[in-house]
């Protein structure tokens, strides 16, 4: 996992509340059997509608996802995550996330910033007067700030997944920053038990 | 005070232990199967790392396998995709496959066991929730997610904190007739499909004891459906006496420090679970499901319960709901439910003695007209012995189709499902909407009752059937 310190990227404004994991890639594209190209699913339902903000060639390229309360409720499916990487987006801001999905992101190494309403609102408003403006998300400080300024605020994440993300660490990662560990366990695991080869 | 047997496996596979953090756990044996694995090897590949112990690791195609013509091209793409992803993974990754046609294939639950592989005091996961079907064995064992799976694949190791530990004792011994799936049913109903939510429970008591290895399988399989993390069984000479001889069983001195090290596998005197249960096993009659979850059930001699007989008022919603979508009335007697299909089969009632229990009730009946029995071996090692003992030859005699190994109908997944509205009596484990196939409505039963209900058409139980002529 790439480390993640600070994020500048074009916002998308989606306009919408309780978008749960079945909204953000149907269970139809699950059937897939890679980690990636899962892109082509994100927001399935809404992509055939030529309005539909990622259909809007200004919004082109962006990378920070600017959503209303309660966005990835629902099933607990990773592959809402892996959408949303592989289409490209690094940062997820909403002012309230479903549990499984935030824990997930933070797993995958999708930043889920968590913001008060008024800051999504304030977001919205100037990334409309601005298409094609970008947002800097800085970890380290925790803070969010539009390229004119007009928009600055902090943002909450736990301790825990922002050390994650800061050291670019996944699961598995961290388990083998304690190789030694599981190597001496090997090392006096009894003979006698069963191996596969 | 002294531990139970949860806590002493738990506590020998500790790699490391800090406060505050889950404990990291070494993992003996993971097992793979097609549905949950490609994207576990498709992150191994794109962080570059490796199958840290592919000497631990067995693979086996299972849930999407076809149960006939298994030697064409699998028909569905979505199912061949996946098992040649499996296919090539494990070609990369230098895990040991028992694909399709293989002597060793079957469902992943089956074969660990079968090869001896499944041992006393082992941690096992897979991606798949009824690897708890391997603590029978006296192992901690437990399905994980696909994340789970590919950390397993570079660690050998998952992090997972401390459970609580729940007995349920089940004294006296199981009637003439009464079976595992009886049992296990009859808890889940006691318990409710959460009753177990947050536990690693121990099954003991003298019934527990008198259960052949391949009965407490169908026993700790189940654990999953009433929410408990695992289920676990006491090593004992009936756990030994299965393991002796299998291919992978250890020989000659490591046999001996084998046995000597799973007898100390059993709970302490004095220790303290955090819940118990009692069970009385002489009260427990052939057990049958009416709704869609496997908590929803009744013995076969009752009638389909009112949704105005749960205190309860989610309950009452849920028996509501469930009627609709089973297309049953209240009252009517379980035993004038007349079904559709019989499926023998799946990880919790697909072994060789579940085969022989049923063909014993079938043998000289025939299947009811209308009514149609799949009888789908475990794994085709358990085909194979079937058809040495001349069981396929009493389900073909009687009408039944016999069929390769593989999940089957117990998820629909592969060709064998059901029909919108059909209705099976069925020996897997979950009878939620749709498992079956869109609209298909289950109601799980042991194998004898399965078999039983084949013959008349209507859930039965084998002291229902006109002794045949034999
Ligand atoms: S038989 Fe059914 S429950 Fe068992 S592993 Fe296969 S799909 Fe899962």
């Amino acid at each position: 996992m790439d480390k993640f310190t600070t994020h500048t990227g074009i916002g998308v404004p989606l306009k919408r509340s309780n978008v749960d994991t079945d909204q953000i890639i149907p269970a139809v594209y699950l059937k897939r059997v890679t980690r990636s190209g899962f892109e082509d699913g994100l927001f399935a339902a809404w992509r055939n509608d030529p309005e539909f903000v990622l259909n809007q060639p200004r919004y082109d390229g962006g990378s920070v996802l600017v959503t209303g309360p309660d966005f990835g409720t629902g099933s607990s499916r990773e592959h809402a995550v892996w959408a949303l990487q592989n289409y490209g987006f690094k940062v997820v801001i909403s002012s309230r996330f479903g549990d499984i999905f935030r824990g997930n992101s933070g797993k995958a190494g999708l930043l889920a910033a968590q913001v008060d309403e008024k800051v999504v609102q304030a977001l919205w408003t100037y990334l409309e007067d601005n298409p094609g403006g970008r947002i800097t998300v800085d970890l380290e400080q925790r803070t969010i700030a539009t390229d004119d300024g007009s928009v600055e605020d902090s943002f909450d994440i736990d301790d825990y997944t922002r050390w994650r993300l800061l050291e670019g660490l996944d699961d598995i990662g961290i388990t083998l920053s304690h190789d030694d560990d599981i190597a001496t366990y090997e090392a006096t695991r009894p003979s006698w038990k069963p191996a596969t080869l | 005070m002294g531990k139970t047997l949860s806590e002493k496996v738990w506590d020998e596979h500790v790699v490391r232990s800090t406060t505050g953090e889950p404990d990291l756990l070494f993992i003996d044996l993971h097992l793979v199967h097609e549905v949950t694995s490609p994207q576990a090897f498709d992150g191994l590949r794109l962080a570059g790392r490796q199958v840290r112990r592919p000497d631990l690791t067995l693979a086996t195609e299972d849930h999407n396998v076809p149960t006939v013509d298994w030697d064409k091209p699998i028909a569905d793409p979505v199912s061949r995709t996946q098992v040649e992803t499996l296919r090539k993974n494990t070609e990369e990754f230098g895990v040991r496959l028992h694909p399709l046609g293989d002597i060793e294939q079957g469902i992943v639950h089956v074969v660990g066991p079968q090869l001896g592989l499944t041992q006393p005091g082992m941690t096992i996961v897979c991606g798949d929730s009824h690897t708890s079907t391997h603590g029978a064995f006296g192992a901690i064992a437990f399905g994980i997610g696909t994340s789970e799976v590919e950390h397993v694949l570079a660690t050998q190791t998952l992090p997972q904190s401390p459970l609580k530990t729940m007995a349920v004792t089940v004294n006296g011994s199981l009637p003439e007739g009464v079976s595992a799936k009886d049992l296990i049913l009859t808890i889940i109903a006691k318990t409710g499909t959460g009753g177990g939510q947050g536990y690693i429970v121990e099954y003991r008591g003298q019934a527990i004891r008198e259960l052949s290895m391949e009965a407490r399988m169908t026993v700790c399989n189940m654990s999953i459906e009433w929410g408990a993390k695992a289920g676990m069984i006491a090593p004992d000479q009936t756990t030994f006496d299965y393991i002796q001889g299998r291919p992978n069983a250890p020989q000659g001195a490591d046999w001996d420090a084998a046995v000597a090290h799973w007898k100390t596998l059993v709970t302490d005197d004095d220790a303290v679970f955090d819940r118990e249960i009692e069970v009385d096993a002489s009260e427990i009659t052939p057990f049958v499901t009416w709704g869609t979850n496997p908590g929803q059930g009744v013995q076969l001699g009752a009638s389909v319960p009112s949704p105005s007989d749960f205190a309860d008022e989610s309950a009452r919603a849920a028996a509501e709901k469930a009627l609709t979508y089973m297309g049953l009335e209240a009252g009517t007697p379980m035993r004038d439910i007349k079904v559709d299909t019989v499926f023998l089969g799946s990880c919790t009632n697909g072994r060789i003695e579940d085969l022989r229990a049923a063909a014993e009730v079938i043998r000289g009946h025939h299947v009811a007209a209308d009514t149609r029995l799949l009888v789908v071996p475990g794994s085709a090692r358990v085909r194979l012995q079937a058809e040495d003992e001349g069981l396929d030859v009493v389900f073909k005699d009687a009408g039944a189709e016999w069929r390769g190994a593989g999940c089957s109908m117990c998820l629909g997944m592969n060709p064998d499902i059901l029909g919108p509205g059909e209705r099976s009596a069925s020996t897997s484990n979950r009878n939620f909407e749709g498992r079956q196939g869109k609209g298909a409505r289950t109601h799980l039963v042991s194998p004898q009752v399965a078999a039983a209900t084949a013959v008349r058409g209507t859930l039965s139980s084998p002291a229902d059937l006109v002794p045949a002529a034999v």
